[in-house]
């Protein structure tokens, strides 16, 4: 098996110590929680860091609670813990359906959803999760806290607004009354990157027909901040006809540049943002309405 | 660096380089080798352990990152001279071929019996499907960790 | 005659079937309790560790070489490269296949990931680093990917290293009668399907890589190997030959093997390097590849390209099958298979079907990739055979537009045909496929699935929403047991093996047998013939394996051929006892031998059957100071070399079941009937496995696996992010069934089953999914059938899949 390169190793006992580890090792350093996405890179070596800060014992980053009309997220949470959470089922199961395929069990027991937006990989599922809610992510620096869009976070491949001497602490999502979510994904066995992947929200008027608001998020097609802006305004304020579905969802295809690889060529790919994108508006509203657990 | 950990009930202390990885550990430093590895990209899930009582993959965890933690390999699952009821199913209905995939399905299936005492077939191949069997075609592990499920109450025979 | 076998075996003390039956594995102890010993688990005092350095290109010439940097880290002990090999005649072996590959590359390198250089460091994570220290320039070349283009005239010639080399064609070979084929497709009224399959370059990928530790012993010149291999008797004559080593200075132990597949048939350049190292450092020295060395450089599978013609009359009857190949060997011809069968026995692609005319026409080339090509449980090339018959009757199915159970069934060979000769020159042994068959539509309810089929269909005409139902069969023929000596040898040896029992003065037996288990279960099955023969409990048989030094001669474990010819040398030697042991009880009971009769475990008096001896209390006798007939020697043992004079014939019957989603290309299967004929099952538990094991397979490669390259010759399926193995997710709950029509040739009737699934199961999955796909006219599609290829057939245009997505056509 492939080992990685040497490197020195720093355990953080606090956000602050993280912090404060991160200024003193400089851009050589990097944080690892769950670790699956950075150790692998480094034992094939695509990844060389000198200095390696463990994060796995800030378990106070480690919660899913409602605080007032908003759901807050550790960025220590494991995708485990996200995917039996009950308060992510309640109002939000676009969470379980990305996180029932994402990697496997054993990988869901160490990946972290901090680890997942910050690696920023293009075909990552919780960017688009987070981009289609339009969450807050919050994020400590030593001096100061501030806040960021999901939909401004990433940067482009594998880079996000997150400074050298900074941490991702908090994931905000504003509870949405009677809102529906669902994600879809594609992949060519269980534990792959999926050839496409996309979740929504919409939240109906009081009639169960017109969309009074509505997120949507893609990964693995080159979509923009992992969402789909012009697909949202095309249905933002209409009913939710299975035609203005399929509006909104070629509106999504439309905004993806995908790559061909081996799960599939661009135009297979871009086809898939329109479906998935058409399936899970249409299982979203059905549980806006009640009608789908 | 020094790193400690409680392996199998035992606290071990080794020397380490930071660059070591928790399934080398075990092998090669404490010479348990009933983990074993398969693979480069953390997919084939052969080297699962069971850390703080959850499985994990040891060949994406530093020795170092799993100082201070509880670690469970196959070594550990014997008790007294009797095999785990986990064990003593894969025996009886024929859930290893090669055995090379064994330990992390064993280890794999404990963890599940312990949330979860009476899983379906369908629970099970979810999971396991983290770990990757080239030779059993999974179903006599479904009915291993069936057995298993269905006979915890029985002290499990003598080895 | 067939009739599912029945069981009145006694039970021993332990609670073990004294012969045939259900016996829980010996082998399991240790495993339990991850107390086996795999290659990575051996650890010798001093032991080094050895690491490759790999060409990124896949075609490129060497221009320099520097290892200085690698040879001053502290921790190398040494660095090997093509030229040290040079000097030692060991820069190229001979290959299976009558070629020869290279060791270390010295002039060029062939294949993305052939190797270059080996270093020996004090540890594993210290060999790594050195790679990187060592720098090699390359000169670009152009690469030959495409194996359609692998003979056009300006293609660049890969092997510059034979003499005279022009081009990059290995071989022609044919089978059957062209003449005769052509007549028939030539006659009036007769229908001709034809279909371009490609069975992809696939990779057995055992969760264990290989690797070898090979220690040399300055004092005694003994050289110690442990290898992961499927045959290291083998491995022990070609080293010999390769390295001029005295043979009876090299052992060479198979450990503990976590998967072989045919993977770890093969002789790998780490290997020589390994023992290179040991005598150049006088320290035992461990090579163990990691997972993408394993999947881009070992022996691969398959890349059979394969044009297809059936002929048949239109209402059903196929008259005649031909077919012109391309096999894409890669780099080296390093193919393991019995010298006169370049192909293999890919002339067994006439399958399960009586025909009046067959022909085939297999042609050789190179490619800048990494060589191999017979493996992953192929039966030599019977996989590639089976998958192209049983695709061209669904195309003819399709094409006639008949139910393809039917048309199957209208054509099989009947039992009253048996021993049968087909059109290339096999002679099947034994079956009864119809009933075979049967068994698999009854036991699936084949009826009652079209029915649904036809309610789905017309559910998804209506809406467009929902899944398409499909429905695959495959019906096979398989040949194992290679093989009689005389028509097969690898490298020259014969495949014959060799099988010694030996009973102790207490009653308990060793039987030291040539094959090699890689999770098969010996230990506990070939204890369980010698129980059969001689009435010994199976826990009172130690079966030993896999040490040339305590075992006999024999060509390993492959190709199924385990029970077919192992297993008949286990009998034969155990008969070979059992006379001998009549011999002594006459002496003891002071009778003639003639007056004797075998009652399981017990030599009797005819007419007076309380008057015996067991098989235990001769055993003693034997060492005793009986008095024995002249010409008769003591103890009690007995040995066999088997000569099969014939391959077995093992055949089923598979039915496959998925539902494909049409807007995204997704399958799942849903069910999988399986109905195996092996003849009388040893132990049905391991038989069981080995079915399910294969039936995995069918859908991983149907599915998901495959390796391809890009227009550069970048191998795309060098890891598991990309070389997709079926997890328990796809794999549904298997359901299998057997007919019993033992082998009239074999001592026990037994034939064999380890590869049955794996060569049946592919086409089961794709005419499945081809089937799902009828609504839209889909007649072919090549595999793997991901999402993205299933859309495209939807689309009418389904992809290559040896060439990266994207890459130009044919």
């Amino acid at each position: 098996m492939q080992t990685p390169a040497p490197f020195e190793y720093e355990r953080a006992t606090s956000v602050g110590h993280a912090l404060a580890l991160l200024e003193r090792f400089g851009p050589e350093a990097r944080l690892v929680a769950g670790g699956h996405s950075l150790l692998p890179m480094m034992k094939l070596r695509l990844a060389d860091p000198e200095y390696l800060i463990d994060i796995n014992d800030l378990t106070d980053l480690d919660y899913v609670r409602l605080a007032g009309d908003t759901i807050a997220i550790g960025a220590m949470t494991r995708h485990a813990t996200l995917l039996a959470s009950p308060v992510l089922a309640e109002h939000y199961p676009i969470f379980a359906d990305a996180e029932r395929v994402i990697a496997d069990p054993v990988v869901r027991n160490r990946g972290t959803i901090g680890g997942s937006l910050c690696q920023g990989d293009p075909s990552e599922d919780l960017p688009a999760v987070a981009s289609a809610l339009s969450a807050t992510l919050v994020i400590q620096g030593i001096d100061e806290t501030r806040t960021v869009s999901a939909r401004a976070f990433h940067t482009g491949p594998y880079e996000t607004v997150v400074g050298p001497a900074e941490i991702l602490t908090e994931v905000r999502i504003p509870i949405r009354p009677g809102a529906g979510s669902a994600y879809e994904k594609v992949e060519r066995r269980a534990g792959d990157w999926g050839a496409t992947a996309g979740g929504c929200f919409v939240v109906l008027a009081a009639d169960g027909e017109t969309v009074v608001d509505v997120g949507i998020g893609l990964t693995a097609v080159g979509a923009p901040h992992f969402c789909a802006e012009a697909a949202e305004a095309v249905l933002r304020g209409r009913p939710a006809t299975a035609e203005n579905l399929a509006a909104a969802a070629a509106a999504a295809a439309e905004v993806t540049n995908p790559q061909t690889d081996q799960r599939g060529p661009a135009e297979y790919k871009r086809h898939l943002a329109g479906e998935l994108t058409r399936r899970a508006l249409r299982r979203a509203v059905a549980r806006a309405r009640g009608q789908e657990a | 660096m020094q790193v400690t950990m409680t392996v199998n009930g035992d606290e071990v202390t080794r020397e380490v380089e930071p660059r070591l990885l928790l399934v080398h550990f075990l092998r090669d430093h404490l010479g348990l080798t009933g983990t074993h590895w398969g693979c480069d990209t953390s997919n084939c899930g052969v080297c699962v352990v069971a850390m703080d009582g959850v499985p994990v993959k040891s060949c994406t965890v530093l020795a170092a990152m799993a100082a201070g933690r509880e670690i469970r390999t196959v070594e550990g699952m014997e008790q007294d001279g009797r095999l785990d009821p986990v064990q003593e199913g894969f025996m009886r209905e024929h859930g290893l071929q090669c055995g090379f995939c064994t330990p992390a399905m064993m280890i794999t299936a404990r963890a599940l019996l312990d949330v979860n005492p009476d899983p379906t077939a369908q629970e099970i191949r979810q999971a396991i499907c983290g770990t990757v069997c080239r030779c059993t075609g999974y179903e006599n592990i479904v009915r291993a960790i069936r057995w298993a499920a269905e006979h915890s109450d029985q002290a499990a025979v003598p080895a | 005659m067939t009739a599912t076998f029945e069981s009145t075996v006694p039970q021993s003390a332990a609670g073990n079937p004294i012969g045939f039956g259900r016996m829980l594995r010996k082998e399991d102890a240790r495993f339990l309790r991850g107390k086996g010993r795999y290659l990575d688990d051996i650890a010798l005092p001093g032991m080094l560790y050895g690491a490759i350095l790999r060409s990124p290109y896949a075609h490129a010439r060497i221009t320099s070489i520097d290892t200085s940097a690698a040879e001053a880290h502290p921790k190398v002990k040494a660095v090997i490269t093509g030229a040290t090999l040079e000097t030692l005649n060991l820069a190229w072996m001979p290959t299976m296949s009558g070629d020869v590959q290279a060791v270390l590359a010295t002039d060029k390198v062939r294949f993305q990931g052939q190797e270059v250089a080996f270093v020996v460091a004090e540890d594993r994570y210290a060999a790594r680093d050195a790679l990187e220290l060592i720098t090699v320039d390359y000169e670009l070349l152009p690469p030959v990917v495409d194996a359609h283009r692998a003979l056009d005239a300006d293609a660049p010639v890969i092997r510059t290293d034979i003499d005279g080399k022009g081009d990059n064609r290995i071989f022609d070979w044919e089978a059957g009668d062209a003449a005769a084929c052509d007549e028939v497709f030539r006659r009036p009224g007769v229908v001709v399907a034809e279909a371009e399959i490609l069975y992809p370059r696939s990779h057995p990928s055992p969760m264990e890589t290989c690797g070898s530790v090979a220690q040399m012993d300055k004092v005694t010149g003994k050289l110690t190997c442990w290898i992961t291999s499927q045959a290291p008797h083998a491995h022990r004559t070609v080293y010999a030959m390769v390295a001029g080593l005295p043979e009876h200075k090299i052992q060479i132990i198979s450990p503990d093997i976590g998967g072989g597949f045919g993977n770890k048939v093969p002789v790998y350049p780490g290997y020589v390097c390994a023992v290179v190292a040991t005598i150049v450092t006088g320290a035992p020295v461990k090579w163990m590849e990691d997972r993408s060395e394993n999947l881009m450089t070992t022996g691969f599978a398959r890349d059979y390209h394969m044009h297809g013609e059936i002929a048949a009359t239109p209402d059903g009857k196929i008259l005649a099958l031909r077919t012109t190949t391309l096999a894409d060997h890669g780099a080296f011809n390093a193919t393991a298979q019995p010298s006169k069968f370049p192909s293999g026995f890919f002339s067994i692609f006439t399958g399960s079907y009586d025909l009046e005319a067959a022909h085939c026409r297999v042609t050789g080339v190179y490619t800048n990739k990494a060589p191999g090509g017979v493996a992953y449980a192929c039966s030599f090339r019977i996989t590639e055979a089976v998958y192209l018959v049983e695709r061209m009757v669904d195309v003819l199915a399709h094409d006639l537009g008949l139910d393809p159970a039917e048309l199957r069934m209208r054509n099989l060979i009947q039992p009253d045909q048996f021993p049968y000769r087909t059109k290339t020159g096999w002679e099947y042994d034994s079956g009864n496929y119809p009933l075979t068959l049967q068994t698999t539509l009854d036991h699936a309810g084949y009826k009652e699935l079209r029915a649904e089929q036809a309610e789905n269909r017309a559910r998804f005409a209506r809406t467009g929403e929902g899944t398409l139902m499909g429905i695959g069969l495959s019906v096979f023929t398989e040949g194992v047991g290679a093989g009689p000596r005389k028509h097969m040898d690898i490298l020259g040896l014969g495949m014959a093996d060799g099988c010694e029992l030996r009973i102790h003065p207490t009653g308990k037996g060793v039987l030291r047998i040539s094959v090699q288990t890689q999770g098969q279960g010996h230990e506990t099955t070939f204890a369980q013939i010698v129980a059969h023969e001689l009435g010994l409990p199976p826990e009172d048989v130690e079966v030993v394996h896999g040490d040339t030094d305590q075992t006999p001669f024999g060509l390993g474990t492959y190709g199924s051929r385990s029970t077919p010819v192992s297993g008949a040398a286990a009998a034969v030697a155990a008969r070979r006892v059992r006379e001998k042991a009549r011999i002594v009880a006459a002496a003891a009971l002071e009778c003639s031998p003639d007056d004797l009769e075998w009652e399981l475990g017990r030599w009797q008096v005819k007419g007076d059957p309380t008057n015996g001896r067991t098989i235990q209390e001769i055993a003693l006798l034997a060492h005793s100071n009986l008095e024995l007939p002249e010409g008769v020697e003591g103890h009690l043992d007995g040995s066999a070399v088997y000569n099969p004079p014939n391959l077995t014939f093992p055949n089923g019957a598979y039915l496959c079941v998925v539902d494909v989603d049409p807007g995204t290309g997704e399958v799942a299967v849903r069910r999988f009937v399986a109905t195996d004929d092996c003849g009388p099952r040893i132990n049905p538990m391991i038989v069981e496995g080995q079915i399910h094991g294969g039936l995995a397979e069918g859908i991983g490669m149907a599915l998901m696996q495959a390796i391809a390259f890009d227009e550069e010759g970048n191998c795309l399926g060098g890891s598991f992010m990309d070389y997709l193995l079926p997890t328990s997710l796809e794999c549904p709950s298997w359901e299998l069934a057997e007919t019993v029509t033992p082998s009239p040739h074999h001592p026990l009737g037994c034939k064999g089953v380890g590869e049955s699934a794996t060569v049946g199961s592919p086409a089961a999955v794709v005419n499945a999914v081809i089937d799902a796909l009828g609504p839209y006219g889909v007649r072919h599609a090549d595999m793997p059938l991901t999402p993205a290829q299933v859309w495209l057939a939807i689309q009418g245009r389904p992809a290559r899949t040896d060439l990266a997505f994207g890459s130009g056509g044919r």
